[in-house]
């Protein structure tokens, strides 16, 4: 295509604009960060700086290289999918997994060993924690979600992902959302909304990115070559569009100046109490939830080479699911200044949640059924079926808990703890450790991952940390409940605070020598992977035939 | 659709017909909804609309339904503690009306005492004290009989009342020992001199080569006014008995250095305006009674 003679290539109206915006933003930039007081704020403005200058010089890059223009849609009548942007959200959410478990392991052991808080600020408990729930959920998590759902959606939609700069802006863009916001959290700068610490203008680069997201999500199916959309792309639009909703919602916020990262929440009180946990509970619901579902409806059905178990049911649990959760956050906030009515709804769906919640578990494990003698060959198809197991198992969990009865005993202990964990390490950690070990062969086009062995070694290592985690927060966050509420017979508190405290100990420990073999796990995934790609066999053209599952016409 | 239906297949296994779509590979089977799953969950519904006619559920307009059985969590919060009270109020109007040496004589009073004095001293007294009262350095150790203020039983109590060095509180403890370093008072020779001789009274070793002589005599001129010639201290003035081996601060060189030079000025708050007064009298029997008391 090129021609020898001019080997620069012109640049697109896209690639122009790009270029200009990102030129705007670092004069911008350059403004804030020499105006402004705060110096975190400053270095924030010169990262951002940092990436405006490396936009300009990738996107001018492009030129230079004359077959990175708009790609055609279609080679040789085979769609021509865009995986470069998938490829670096993979390793990405490696990178950000294996971080956020260390930091999760880091505050594990800070809280059974307080000594290890170093008296420094960047490093205590109280900065570290909110960087270890972003950095596995957000960065781990959703680098796994837009990577997943950037292939599924080029994949069951036979189409090549939308836009040419966009996607990788999406991938790049939210990666250095995150940046901004881990760093942020060590420097001291946050807004005290669990789940939602980063400052307003975090909040704002997230925006522009995640409306980009859905837009190359939206346009890539509305391109489809295939006649009706497939269910996981329903659980990612829940997802995308979901999300969005409640970012914008909880995030409504005043910043003090434009050269200042403080702002103040517009909601106050319990408004703002019921704000941030209708954002809370659904970044559960639909980032971890509907999200990872999107996930399992793709890889378990191809791992396993069946078909979906049931159309109606992924329907119905579907709307379902999407219809109830939103309405679950109240029970976030039993027994506090939220009034009753708020509460009840809060139970009561919650406790309707449960079967919706189910819906996907059981369209997941029902769809081995024919293959369940993969089990014992496959340990990646184990660890996708041992995460819908945890699924159940905590949407079981979550109903019983919202139970005003049981939280009266539960809420404000490590119960709280070792549910949420029996969630996002055996659901949504495992569900997405098993698309990992899916993808990673596909992508870089290898005949299978470097060693399957390696993956068993994996899957009980962190299986068993699993179990060591959530039953010591099982025993330690009943115990703590039960001592919290004993009275003698005289009627004063058995226990002092600081006595419970020291109760907990023991089980501190536990817990954290359960995520120190979590993060062993993870890390032999690491090597497995880097050795797939490094040096596994590359897959030959017969190996490629179509899956086709064990069907006959119908009479 | 007719495209699709031609596409119908029957899966193997399971003899289920697909739905004729395929994506990427993947077929999905026509399965109907699993029976006991759609049971639990028109149950889930029904129990859920039986909560709401009980329990305050749907915002309206003003206000919400209120639910048949007049529910609301204030009234249950107001319930429960009445009950508390009531539970306590038959031992505590006891403790209420009795003085703190009529609490202590009388076995059954000085029973509740104790049990309300633990309960109020985890909560309030352990973050500093220690669950058990041992103290560290810099908060005293209630379980000896080396009182700071007095460790009678009416002493004790005006502690808690108002507190160590309470801001705006009158009849707060009070000293103030002076920065002899800090404000130039003494050199720092003169303090490493007063440190060995505050050793020498306490019984410990002195450096060597300490002037001794010159240490006494800064004491004598400095210091004994409130502590004593003796170091005895004076329980009035707040002033501690340095003659003996407990100290809040520690007694090694360094310690005594830094406390001369910049003095020590801990504080403790009054209990009084936090506390009912039962709880204070409960919890002065309690660190009356935890081995020091006078």
């Amino acid at each position: 295509m090129a021609t020898t003679g001019n080997p620069i290539r012109q640049a697109t109206t896209g690639e122009i604009a790009g270029m200009a915006l990102a030129a705007v933003a670092f004069l911008g930039l350059l403004l804030i960060a020499a105006k402004t007081e705060h110096g975190a704020y400053a270095f924030h403005a010169i990262v951002g700086m940092a990436a405006a200058l490396g936009t300009v010089f990738l996107i001018a890059n492009r030129c230079f290289k004359p077959d990175t223009g708009p790609a055609p849609q279609e080679i040789d009548g085979r769609p021509n999918y865009n995986m470069d942007p998938v490829k670096f959200g993979t390793i990405a959410a490696l990178f950000w997994g294996i971080a956020g478990f260390t930091v999760g392991l880091i505050i594990a052991l800070q809280l059974a060993f307080p000594v290890l808080n170093f008296d420094l600020p960047w490093i205590n408990f109280g900065r570290l924690r909110p960087l270890h729930t972003s950095a596995v959920i957000f960065a781990f998590g959703g680098n796994v979600l837009i990577a997943t759902s950037f292939y599924v959606v080029q994949r069951t939609s036979r189409a090549r992902l939308a836009g040419n700069l966009s996607p990788w802006f999406v991938v790049l863009g939210y990666n250095l959302f995150i940046v901004i916001a881990g760093t942020g959290y060590l420097l001291g700068i946050t807004q005290g909304k669990e789940y939602a610490e980063p400052e307003w203008y975090a909040d704002l680069w997230l925006t522009i990115v995640w409306v980009t997201y859905l837009l190359v999500f939206m346009l890539t199916l509305a391109k489809r070559k295939e006649p009706h959309i497939y269910v996981a792309n329903w659980f990612y639009l829940a997802f995308i569009v979901t999300i969005a909703v409640l970012h914008l919602g909880n995030n409504l916020a005043l910043p003090v100046s434009i050269f200042s990262p403080k702002s103040y929440i517009v909601w106050s009180g319990v408004q703002d109490a019921m704000f941030q946990w209708w954002y809370g509970h659904n970044a559960v619901g639909f980032f971890l939830t509907a999200g990872f579902l999107a996930i399992m409806y793709y890889f378990v059905p191809k791992r396993a080479n069946r078909p979906v178990y049931s159309y109606r049911l992924s329907i119905i649990h579907f709307w379902a699911l999407i219809f109830i959760y939103i309405w679950a956050g109240p029970h976030h906030l039993h027994y506090t200044a939220l009034p009753d009515w708020a509460q009840t709804l809060g139970m009561t769906f919650s406790i309707m949640l449960w079967m919706p919640s189910w819906g996907g578990m059981i369209n997941g494990i029902m769809t081995l059924s024919g293959a369940w003698d993969k089990l014992r060959t496959d340990p990646v198809l184990r660890l996708m079926v041992v995460s819908l197991a945890f699924y159940g198992m905590s949407t079981f969990e979550g109903p019983l808990m919202s139970i005003k009865a049981v939280n009266s005993l539960s809420h404000y202990t490590d119960w709280t703890i070792g549910h949420v964990h029996s969630g996002a390490l055996g659901w949504v950690a495992y569900i997405s450790f098993g698309a990992i070990y899916c993808l990673v062969p596909w992508l870089w086009n290898r005949k299978e991952l470097y060693s399957l062995k390696l993956v068993n070694w994996h899957f009980w290592v962190s299986t068993l940390g699993i179990v060591l985690y959530i039953s010591a927060m099982w025993v330690s966050g009943i115990l703590q409940g039960l001592m919290w509420r004993a009275y003698t017979s005289l009627g004063f508190l058995e226990y002092s605070f600081i006595e419970t405290v020291a109760a907990m100990h023991p089980f501190y420990v536990i817990r954290a020598l359960g995520g120190a073999l979590f993060l062993a796990g993870a890390l032999i995934m690491v090597f497995n992977v880097w050795m797939t790609i490094r040096s596994g066999e590359p897959e030959s053209a017969q190996d490629h035939a179509p899956l086709q599952p064990r069907l006959v016409p119908a009479e | 659709m007719a495209e699709n239906h031609d596409k119908h297949e029957v899966d193997a296994h399971t003899g289920v017909s697909t739905t004729g779509h395929e994506w990427d590979g993947i077929r999905e089977l026509n399965t109907p909804l699993p029976r006991w799953w759609l049971g639990i969950f028109y149950a889930t519904i029904v129990w859920s609309v039986g909560y709401w006619i009980v329990y305050p559920a749907w915002p309206l307009i003003n206000g919400a339904t209120q639910g048949v059985i007049g529910y609301a969590s204030r009234i249950e919060i107001a319930k429960d503690l009445a009950l508390l009270q009531k539970h306590r109020a038959t031992q505590s109007s006891g403790l209420a009306e009795a003085s703190l040496e009529q609490i202590k004589a009388d076995p059954s009073l000085f029973r509740i005492a104790m049990a309300q004095g633990k309960a109020a001293f985890g909560d309030n007294c352990a973050a500093c004290h220690g669950v058990g009262g041992a103290g560290s350095k810099g908060y005293p150790n209630l379980n000896d009989d080396d009182w700071l203020w007095g460790g009678t039983l009416d002493q004790i109590h005006l502690t808690l009342q108002h507190g160590i060095r309470v801001a705006g509180n009158n009849d707060t403890r009070i000293s103030q020992m002076p920065a002899f370093g800090k404000d130039g008072l003494l050199k720092p020779a003169e303090i490493r001199a007063v440190a060995n001789h505050v050793r020498e009274l306490a019984g410990l070793p002195t450096e060597a080569g300490a002037d001794l002589a010159k240490g006494r005599e800064l004491f004598a001129t400095n210091c004994a006014a409130c502590h004593g010639d003796a170091g005895k201290g004076n329980l009035d003035l707040g002033a501690p008995n340095l003659s003996d081996a407990i100290s809040l601060y520690g007694m090694d060189l360094a310690s005594l250095t830094e406390t001369i030079t910049n003095s020590r000025a801990g504080v403790m708050p009054a209990w009084g305006p936090r506390l009912d007064p039962t709880t204070v009298k409960a919890l002065t029997i309690y660190v009356h009674s935890l081995g020091g008391g006078q």
